[in-house]
């Protein structure tokens, strides 16, 4: 007979209330081996994993974890939490409000993903698992018990579709992949959280303290870690720890709070990114930091292009070199052509000006046109300004820019008699170079959010998504579609042309090879619609997350080098395979991209 | 009495195909009117055409004494123009009621906005009791009536709906058609494309047959209604 398959579960009656595990452990055995598991592997990272300190971290030390371990522990006690919160434990069930199960097997995952890693490193960099001590064994085994333990948990399986007995090798081949993949996903499935208790305004507000503090000392000890292997562990842990708090409902349960206290959770956040330079003692992380900084307030200035007006500007880094190079001409710079120094507000004014003039009058003729012209206007500007700025050098052209040497030793900003250039004191605390630009780009940081804000909640925010859902019925509501779409593509253009003032104080030279469409440093055009789509259009967290990523990973990662470009390809083509409305969805949004029936693609309708 | 609206000769062509051949007519205030035809004898293409959605080559269209030749489509709905496009086109991702402001794009008076809104929501109490859902979940019909609730925020002068009921069960059908009547009664001023010229003709104070982008005949509604080749054509009757 051809219904025999090789998945034992797959033949018979429907089993509509099969629940057994994904392996054949008993549900209570595999329960106790998550969480002994889990606890065990917070054990096994205050022992040694190794015996020489040649492996980054130092893993050799007996009585507190280090590099690495620190990370193991924190996905260890993340599972043996869920594993006791499944139990029903008193006291622990805030944690899984959503259900535990899943959450523990993601927790567990991630255990499992950071110990492996980080012994498989070792092994391969010392030559052989011979360089393993004692504790790394234990921290393997731990870590492979309680995942196997977790994937014993009943599972409420889907029903399988019948057989077709006609059908080919093949077909059921397939047939049977694809429900045991329904099966896989069914058990990393979290059910609806519970509702939020009411709880007292302090104690929301304190919750949305505790998580911002958090998510800087993520964030922190990421921009903090100081070699590949730790990076690379820094990501998994961040990201299977996250979806574990994803499945176990924490998350939708704090972003229920910050919504409804969303200008203190705004305002918070900026109290917690100032806080950042304090933290560090020198000024080598601010330094990334501002760098972040500016690549993600450029992303979401292109956010309100893209993701609230709908339109594809893929020359959107061009805007930036306008406002860096016209704000540096009259800056005091020496290659300049404008013997001009103006103060800091003057050049932000021509910085933020020149980028609007260029915003009009490229979209002025290109936003009439509907379909994807847009997209390619924009393409094409990016090249010519950048070819332009290169030929302006006195030689090919008349003597502007300076040609590919573009405009170098721009002076340092002095700010009411604040010269940014120095290291000043503040209570106790070294401020550098870098931290004084960090905390000017958050104040630019701080307009692009308020603009975003505003105008996403206003008429013309609704009027963006109208031409963006159907422009033919927008038209027949009276919206002037060129002219809405105008204000987008301007104020776009003008806030990138803001960040690019303060950008080029902070690089001291604009140059036209800044300004790229692609290329391995952000912010190019293509890592700036990238930042966009991976974080989640139409947000405001989701750019600033995609631009933190996308400026961490090829910075951190220096071993990836020459296959940056296809990692980061590789990246996207997963996320928009599995999670299409970024990392951050957006409501809307993701009725979007998760309508059955039809759902169009937003690019498709972009640009229009 | 100038009429409010008036169609004079208008020609609309698509690239070299001309889908509208010179047709005349007029709507006076406070009537109903209504275009009836075969399948692409040219009815949305007129439509599209009075609301500023394609440019005619030729002749001329007046609404409330002004020519609307070049005025673009944003102005001719402030002006008191208001079209319900076929195939409803509602925002589907839109709550129900971010489709009915934005019917009202146009109007800054808040108190009034907020008073049409409820106007619709008692013109079809299904709206109203599903306000924060997104659109698309709405039913065929029910998005019907979202079309012409939105339709009606801009506070029209003259309301245009193209094939409201569309794709409706004969209940709906009726519903809508009732509501048209409603508005009717109300003074509201509408030009109404059919295919159900029953329905249509009996609720019309005139009516026009149109066939292959030509107005073949003109009359009241009831005088069409009992019109033998209408019948013939329109009605199934033989
Ligand atoms: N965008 C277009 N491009 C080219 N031809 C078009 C276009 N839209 C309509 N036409 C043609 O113009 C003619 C009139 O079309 P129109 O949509 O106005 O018909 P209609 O009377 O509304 O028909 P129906 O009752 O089927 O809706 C048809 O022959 C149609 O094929
Ligand atoms: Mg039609």
């Amino acid at each position: 007979m051809t219904t025999q398959t090789t998945a034992p579960d797959n033949t018979g009656a429907p089993a509509a209330d099969d629940t057994s595990g994904l392996i054949g452990i008993p549900p209570r055995v595999g329960r106790a081996l998550a969480t002994g598991g889990g606890v065990l592997t917070v054990v096994s990272t205050f022992l040694a994993w190794t015996w020489t300190a040649e492996f980054p971290g130092d893993l050799t030390v007996y009585g507190y974890p280090g590099g690495l371990q620190v990370l193991v522990l924190v996905a260890g006690a993340l599972t043996a939490l869920f594993g006791l919160a499944s139990y029903d434990v008193k006291g622990l069930r805030w944690l899984v409000p959503a259900g535990a199960d899943a959450a523990l097997r993601v927790a567990a995952l991630a255990a499992f993903a950071t110990a492996w890693y980080t012994v498989v490193a070792i092994s391969a960099q010392l030559g052989g698992v011979v360089n393993l001590e004692p504790g790394g064994y234990v921290a393997a085994a731990a870590t492979l018990i309680a995942l196997l333990g977790s994937l014993a948990l009943p599972v409420q399986r889907p029903e399988p579709d019948p057989f077709d007995p006609d059908d080919t090798g093949w077909e059921q081949f397939k047939h049977t992949s694809s429900h045991n993949w329904q099966v896989v996903k069914a058990a990393f499935a979290s059910g609806t959280p519970r509702p939020l208790r009411a709880l007292p305004s302090y104690a929301e507000i304190l919750v949305i303290v505790a998580v911002l503090a958090v998510g800087l000392f993520v964030f922190t000890y990421g921009i903090g870690t100081e070699y590949d292997e730790l990076f690379v562990g820094f990501l998994i842990t961040a990201g299977l720890g996250f979806a574990a708090l994803n499945k176990s409902g924490l998350i939708a349960q704090v972003s229920e709070i910050t919504a409804r206290h969303q200008n203190i959770t705004v305002c918070g956040a900026f109290v917690a990114a100032a806080c950042f330079p304090f933290t560090q003692s020198d000024d080598q992380y601010a330094t990334i930091g501002v760098y972040i900084l500016i690549f993600a307030t450029v992303a979401l200035g292109l956010n309100i292009v893209v993701g609230l007006a709908g339109l594809l500007d893929l020359g959107y880094v061009a805007f930036l070199g306008v406002g860096a190079y016209a704000a540096s001409m009259v800056s005091g710079s020496p290659s300049s052509p404008f013997d001009l120094h103006l103060p800091f507000w003057g050049a932000v004014l021509v910085g933020a000006a020149a980028s609007l003039i260029f915003g009009v009058l490229i979209g002025a003729p290109t936003l009439r046109l509907r379909g994807d012209y847009l997209a390619i206007v924009t393409l094409g500007f990016g090249e010519i300004f950048r070819i332009t700025a290169n030929n302006l050098d006195g030689t090919s052209g008349p003597d502007v820019t300076n040609g590919s040497n573009g405009i170098s030793s721009i002076p340092d900003l002095s700010i009411l008699g604040f010269d940014m250039g120095l290291p000043h004191d503040i209570g106790g605390f070294t401020i550098g170079r870098f931290a004084n630009y960090f905390f000017l780009m958050l104040v630019i940081t701080a307009v692009v959010v308020l603009v975003f804000r505003r105008s996403g909640d206003s008429r013309i925010g609704r009027a963006w998504v109208a031409i963006r859902e159907d422009e033919t019925a927008a038209l027949a509501m009276g919206i002037n579609g060129f002219r809405v779409k105008l204000i987008a593509f301007a104020v776009g253009a003008s806030l990138a042309g803001l960040a690019g003032t303060v950008q080029a104080h902070v690089t001291y030279t604009v140059t036209p090879e800044q300004y790229l469409f692609a290329g391995t440093t952000p912010p190019n055009s293509a890592f700036l619609l990238a930042a966009v789509v991976l974080g989640g259009m139409g947000t405001i967290a989701g750019p600033l997350i995609g631009a933190s990523l996308l400026f961490l990973i090829p910075n951190k990662l220096q071993f990836l080098d020459d296959y940056q470009l296809f990692a980061f390809g590789l990246a996207l083509v997963l996320l928009m395979r599995f999670r299409p409305e970024g990392l951050i969805a957006n409501r809307r949004r993701k009725l979007e991209f998760h309508e059955e029936a039809e759902a169009p693609t937003t690019l498709s309708k972009t640009g229009a | 009495m100038t009429a409010l609206l008036e169609v004079e000769d208008l020609r609309v062509a698509y690239g070299k195909i001309e889908a509208v051949k010179g047709i005349s007519f007029t709507v006076d205030a406070g009537e109903v009117v209504t275009l009836i035809g075969t399948n692409g004898a040219g009815k949305t293409t007129t439509l599209r055409t009075l609301s500023g959605l394609l440019k005619p080559v030729g002749g001329q269209i007046r609404f409330r004494g002004k020519s609307l030749k070049k005025t673009p489509a944003h102005q001719i709905v402030s002006l008191g123009l208001a079209h319900s496009p076929e195939g409803r086109h509602i925002f589907p991702r839109m709550t129900i009621e971010d489709n009915l402001r934005l019917g009202a794009f146009l109007r800054s008076d808040r108190p009034g906005i907020e008073k049409d809104i409820q106007r619709a929501y008692d013109l079809f109490p299904i709206l109203g009791e599903r306000r924060k859902q997104a659109a698309g979940t709405l039913s065929g019909g029910e998005q019907q009536m979202l079309a012409m609730g939105r339709a009606l925020m801009s506070q029209p002068k003259l309301l245009m709906l193209d094939e409201p009921s569309m794709g409706l069960s004969p209940i709906m059908m009726q519903k809508i058609m009732a509501t048209i009547a409603e508005l009717k009664s109300q003074g509201t001023t509408i030009l109404l494309v059919e295919q159900n010229a029953q329905a249509a003709l009996s609720l019309a104070d005139q009516g026009h047959v149109m066939e292959t982008g030509n107005i073949v005949l003109s009359g009241s509604g009831q005088t069409l209604l009992h019109d033998e080749s209408v019948r013939k054509a329109y009605l199934g009757e033989d």
